[in-house]
């Protein structure tokens, strides 16, 4: 499959100082591909250099050495921005515009005229939910909606490659649903998806493959499947009226016993303990069993391995 | 072109729905208005008042217009990150920067429209007032086509004053580049006695470096044809085509200026 993005050696400096600027390296040398179609999440800690690496890739800033191509064609060029959409972090537009406005605004920027034009912006809108208030002038949008119609303008041109600077900043759980939904409808009809998140569980259920930047530097990348082993780690019960002589009872065989809210607590078992056993024996004890989950590795461990071991390279320790 | 003209529109639009301009525009034709009657105070100057401080109105409302516009013209872009979402777009920088001058241009051509049109009906209706022996001491005619030649290079200095001002919104705050444009603004109407700094001082050095402050800051005197206008003295059409000819290539020289920075400037 051909490569949808390509960034080789992608390094930015930025000079901080007033009286003797030196540089501070935001971004280093960072080499990635993503392929045509793909949902690419790319993950890392605040200040990691996730919005610095969307903005060289929009051109919005320059590289200080490296380069980046999209669709084949250097990042910035005319006829790539055509087949391209980008959210930007925290995005803000014209107050005076309504919503409507503003995606006509843009849709003509890209060609789009007369009736195409109002028709792509209608429906854009209703993809993300702001058909209703689509008359209302932006100073009257939430945070929410703002980032609504941020995504909005992003898909104006039906592109072929959108990126998204953390798209589920300032969504309720209703929009961050709706926003996953449209992502994968994004990539069910072939569009490319590179988005920037420290939101794991939105990656861990869109993406295809991840990168993690800690401190400007890649530190693992890959997909899914073969990052997370998916090996069992343990099993977790949670049990309610456990009282005090049969919790002291199960304490030495298990690997520990935490208190919960309500008189519950969390007993967390070996991966080679036998649960159902267990539980058996809970309930004979007169302790009522709520829930019983395998404990498996999640993309969370992973990122906190990564970043971790990349900020002990960094200190020396 | 089409890219420049939907920016120059947003940016006209944006003004049509901010009260600044509108305010300036009311105020200036009330001040019109109230030179009417303080010309009734002045036996036989009235219709010489009412040019005169129409005009300066006129003049002093849209160099307002040109300033605080002008300085956030990409200042504020930058500061509330639209530029962002623009600049992702199939539009280029310098399309944005010329796009962004035009319709602060077009926002100007607009408002002082509206002002000349204002100062014209007052100026007909003194006209179809006047009894006959007043109008025969009047030294020109209520309706003379010099005061549109005055607005006319009024709004040819204001290009000139929205180019300086864009030209430091590309790369400083909107107060300071304020300050530098008015400050530009005022030099500019001063700047004769740059050319003739040796006559004053007695420093060949200074004197130089004076010359070529001349030549570099505008020269907005000759854009200043009030007093032509107010007591009928002819300009020859050649020097005001030679000054709109300057106002050209200075605006050029700006905007050439302007995109150099732009396209260099990073957004962090």
């Amino acid at each position: 499959m051909a490569a949808a993005i390509e960034i080789e050696e992608l390094s930015k400096d930025f000079l901080t100082g007033f009286w003797r600027p030196r540089p501070y390296r935001a971004l280093d040398r960072l080499t990635l591909s993503v392929d045509e179609g793909e949902v690419f999440g790319f993950l890392g800690p605040n200040g990691a250099g996730k919005s610095t690496t969307l903005k060289l890739l929009m051109q919005l800033l320059y590289p200080t050495t490296g380069s980046a191509r999209i669709l084949g064609r250097p990042a910035g060029d005319l006829a790539v921005k055509r087949r391209v959409g980008f959210l930007p972090e925290n995005p803000s537009f014209y107050d005076h515009l309504t919503g409507e406005e503003l995606l006509t605004y843009f849709a003509r920027l890209f060609g789009l005229r007369g009736a195409g034009a109002t028709s792509r912006v209608a429906r854009v809108l209703d993809d993300v939910g702001l058909g209703a208030e689509r008359r209302l002038r932006l100073r009257q949008y939430s945070k929410g909606m703002v980032q609504r119609v941020g995504l909005a303008q992003a898909l104006v041109n039906e592109p072929d490659v959108v990126f998204l600077d953390e798209p589920m900043s300032g969504l309720d759980p209703l929009g961050r649903r709706h926003v996953r939904q449209l992502m994968l409808r994004l990539r069910d009809r072939g569009c490319t998806v590179f988005f920037s998140s420290h939101i794991l569980s939105d990656a861990e259920s869109l993406c295809s493959r991840v990168g993690i930047l800690a401190q400007g530097r890649l530190v693992a990348s890959g997909r899914l499947s073969e990052i997370l082993a998916f090996e069992l780690r343990g099993w977790e019960v949670v049990v309610a009226n456990l009282d005090d002589a049969v919790r002291a009872r199960l304490e030495p065989q298990v690997r520990g016993i935490t208190a919960l809210a309500h008189g519950r607590y969390t007993i967390e078992l070996a991966p080679d303990a036998s649960p159902e056993r267990f539980v058996h024996e809970l309930a004979a004890s007169g302790a009522q069993v709520v829930s019983l989950n395998p404990l498996r590795e999640t993309l969370e461990d992973y990122f906190v391995q990564s970043v971790g071991a990349a900020a002990a390279r960094e200190t020396g320790l | 072109m089409r890219a420049i003209s939907l920016v120059a529109g947003a940016v006209f639009k944006e003004s049509v729905r901010d009260r600044v301009p509108y305010s300036m525009v009311g105020f200036a034709v009330l001040l019109i208005a109230a030179s009417y009657l303080i010309s009734q105070l002045t036996a036989g100057q009235d219709l010489k008042i009412i040019k005169d401080l129409g005009l300066a109105a006129i003049s002093w409302f849209g160099l307002l217009i040109a300033i605080f516009i002008g300085i956030g013209l990409v200042s504020k872009e930058v500061e509330r990150r639209s530029v962002y979402s623009l600049l992702t777009k199939p539009l280029s920088r310098d399309q944005f920067i010329l796009g962004k001058y035009a319709g602060l241009v077009f926002t100007l051509v607009v408002n002082l429209s509206a002002m000349t049109l204002a100062l014209a009906l007052l100026l007909a209706y003194m006209n179809a007032v006047a009894p006959p022996e007043v109008k025969a001491g009047w030294s020109a005619p209520a309706l003379d086509p010099r005061l549109l030649t005055a607005v006319v290079l009024t709004v040819a200095e204001l290009t000139i004053v929205t180019a300086i001002a864009l030209f430091f919104s590309t790369f400083s705050s909107p107060l300071l580049s304020a300050l530098l444009t008015f400050g530009l603004w005022v030099a500019g109407h001063f700047n004769q006695d740059l050319r003739n700094f040796e006559s004053v001082v007695n420093a060949p050095a200074v004197a130089w470096i004076m010359r070529g402050l001349y030549y570099l800051l505008p020269n907005l005197a000759p854009f200043n044809l009030r007093a032509e206008a107010v007591h009928a003295v002819d300009v020859p059409i050649r020097d005001v085509l030679l000054t709109l000819a300057y106002a050209a290539c200075y605006v050029a020289v700006l905007l050439v200026g302007a995109i150099a920075i732009f396209r260099r400037r990073d957004f962090k």
